[in-house]
């Protein structure tokens, strides 16, 4: 087979509060400080996706965080997924940062630590959930965007990926370099394998502080706030269907409706 | 409420939330289907073998984890709070590596036990036979020299995946009656001669599979011999002092799963206007049941601590896999009672718990061989 041309790729992942706790709030925001943290289960799949290609063309997979010093455990278990390298940006002034600052801390990490083929984030956080921040990253970049990817395959200078729509999916293709976001559903993220846990122990992560991007605090200045915070509207309960034997048919109808089939 | 992991080193809390991470993801889901079919849950071993947990405590260079027994025996604790069968499972197979990796020539150790403990085959132990439980130096499968091999003849009993494991550490008299006539081999899945010949229907651990097997002029080739001629009793029992801390740490594992169902239950369950745990006399029966399973904990945890510091640990071996499978079923019994009905009904897993429980305490030695051990220990022979 034909030897590829091996990929560089960056793949940005978030600590996050444990989203299986129940989430306490901390004033207008979500609360952090002494809670429980995890890898953003929805960067586990942008991992994946950046450990299949590598696996696949060969290359190097770079794990790139913005948090406080603690956000090094999600890096730690993004390494030991299988990830080579990682880089976390850890600075006071970016307490509080929203997706848009995240979105220019990011992008000043990736250029310093590059350059790379594909950058690889997920959709959205699992705790923020803006779902802003690839763009503005790809924007800040200078990258070509393929968002809400659900699946994908790398070719020579080139990705192809099929991009989750309402009705179904387009079928997208761009040159390398590029950023794409992927969806929940784009692959099984694996296990962190007993060696790989120890293996990433021994990886090198590169701890950054704004300066060391050449960013002053004015750079990070948060220019979006939350102004209220209020309760979901609850679900409403659902249509309950007595089956007459004309169940099935019922079902049918409904699924039809939802234009699932 | 998990095991307390304030004490454990970095390594080892990473060891059991990968485990926890495992049984949460790919094995709790499970346990009633695999139970109630009475089916060995043979992708979960394979699972098992590429997360690099099937040979912890085996050096690094045959493939294993090179982690202390110590460790390896949180893993278990951890996989039997999920599933027991699959850690018994899991624990059988350990006992036999271990005796390959501490008899065997580099050789056997190479071909063998890079194997096992890289997951890449599964071993079970074969040592009852019908007329031959406790006194276990009166087997009478024999095993005669033919050319560069062995043929056995005879049968085996109470084999937990003896037709599913790769090879089966099983011993057979090569001489005189007694315990030194007696040899250990590996028999390979699929040597001809060599079967399941029943598959036992058990009360508990029914996805943890147990054969009768039988040997017809099997042929076994002398590399498969462990250890010299006449060694296979010594074999057989040391593996055994090793294997029982991997049953007690299975009995503290269930125990743990008993009462923090029973904790769900009855502060779920209100009766007379309040949650049935709000009664002092039930309140009581936990705290019991709490502190005798961190006894036990702790004991098996001791014995494996001497283990891994080369001092002689069979003392205490047998000392942690009779209480702590003791308490296993005291627990289990108590978790059904505060259960009321529903600790009767196969729809709430206390019922299980408490048949799981039973056969710890009659597995690698009876509870009574347990206090046998113990015994002669401290007077003597």
């Amino acid at each position: 087979m034909e030897r590829k041309k091996a990929l560089n790729i960056a793949v940005c992942v978030k600590h996050i509060p444990d989203p299986n706790l129940p989430g306490e709030l901390d004033g207008q925001r979500l609360k952090r400080a002494g809670v429980q943290g995890v890898l953003d289960p929805g960067d586990e799949f942008g991992v994946e996706a950046g450990l299949q290609l590598k696996e696949a063309h060969g290359g190097e997979v770079t794990l790139i965080s913005m948090g406080p010093a603690v956000a090094l455990e999600a890096v730690r278990r993004g390494l030991s997924m299988g990830a080579d390298k990682g880089v976390l940006v850890s600075d006071d002034a970016l307490a509080g940062a929203d997706a848009l600052t995240t979105a220019r801390v990011l992008a000043a990490a990736i250029a310093k630590a590059g350059p790379f083929d594909l950058v690889i984030a997920g959709v959205e956080s699992t705790d923020g959930y803006t779902g802003t921040m690839p763009s503005s990253l790809a924007e800040f970049l200078g990258l070509p965007q393929l968002t809400f990817v659900k699946s994908l395959e790398g070719a020579e200078g080139s990705i192809r990926v099929n991009r989750q729509t309402v009705e179904g999916y387009h079928v997208v293709e761009s040159p390398l370099p590029a950023l794409i976001s992927v969806t929940a559903g784009v692959n099984e993220p694996r296990y962190a394998s007993f060696k790989g846990i120890m293996a990433a122990k021994k990886k090198p992560v590169e701890q950054w502080s704004l300066a060391d991007l050449e960013l002053s605090s004015d750079d990070v200045t948060v220019n979006q706030s939350v102004t209220n915070i209020g309760k979901a509207e609850e679900r409403q309960a659902g249509e309950v269907v007595e089956d007459d034997g004309s169940g099935a048919a019922r079902i049918a109808d409904f699924l039809k409706e939802a234009k699932v089939i | 409420m998990p095991a307390d992991l304030r004490l454990l080193d970095d390594d080892q809390r990473a060891l059991v939330g990968l485990v926890r991470e495992f049984c949460t993801g790919e094995v709790a889901g499970s346990v009633e289907d695999y139970e109630r079919r009475g089916e060995d849950p043979a992708p979960l071993y394979a699972k098992l073998g590429e997360l690099g947990l099937s040979g912890l405590p085996f050096p690094e260079e045959y493939g294993g984890g090179g982690q202390t027994y110590s460790s390896y025996l949180l893993a278990i604790e951890e996989l039997a709070y999920h599933h027991l069968s699959f850690a018994i499972g899991v624990s059988v197979h350990t006992l036999c590596a271990f005796a390959v990796g501490e008899f065997g020539t580099d050789a056997q150790r190479k071909e063998v036990l890079s194997k096992l403990a890289s997951g890449e085959w599964y071993g079970a132990y074969s040592l009852s036979e019908s007329g031959s439980g406790s006194d276990a130096a009166s087997l009478s499968t024999t095993a005669v020299r033919a050319g560069g091999s062995y043929l056995l003849n005879g049968g085996k009993l109470w084999c937990t995946r003896g037709n599913e494991a790769d090879v089966v550490l099983l011993m057979a008299r090569t001489g005189d009656a007694g315990a030194k006539g007696i040899s250990a081999f590996l028999v390979a899945k699929g040597t001809a001669g060599f079967a399941g010949a029943k598959k036992e229907e058990k009360m508990g651990w029914r996805a943890s599979p147990t054969w009768q097997l039988t040997l017809d002029d099997a042929e076994v080739p002398e590399s498969r011999r462990l250890g010299e001629e006449g060694m296979g009793f010594r074999i057989a029992m040391a593996s055994l002092d090793s294997g029982r801390l991997g049953i007690a740490a299975c009995g503290i594992g269930l125990a743990q799963a008993a009462l923090d169902a029973t904790l769900d239950f009855t502060s779920e369950r209100e009766q007379f206007g309040r949650p049935v745990n709000a009664n002092q006399g039930v309140q009581f029966m936990l705290a019991d049941m709490a502190t005798e399973i961190e006894a036990g904990r702790r004991l098996y945890r001791h014995a494996a601590a001497l283990r891994d510091a080369g001092e002689d640990y069979g003392m205490q071996a047998a000392q942690a896999k009779l209480f702590c499978t003791d308490v296993a079923m005291r627990i289990t019994i108590d978790a059904v009672q505060l259960h009321g009905g529903y600790g009767y009904v196969t729809e709430y897993p206390a019922e299980r718990f408490m048949r799981d429980a039973k056969g710890l305490q009659i597995v690698e030695g009876t509870n009574q061989i347990q206090r046998f051990v113990i015994g002669r220990r401290l007077t003597g022979p």
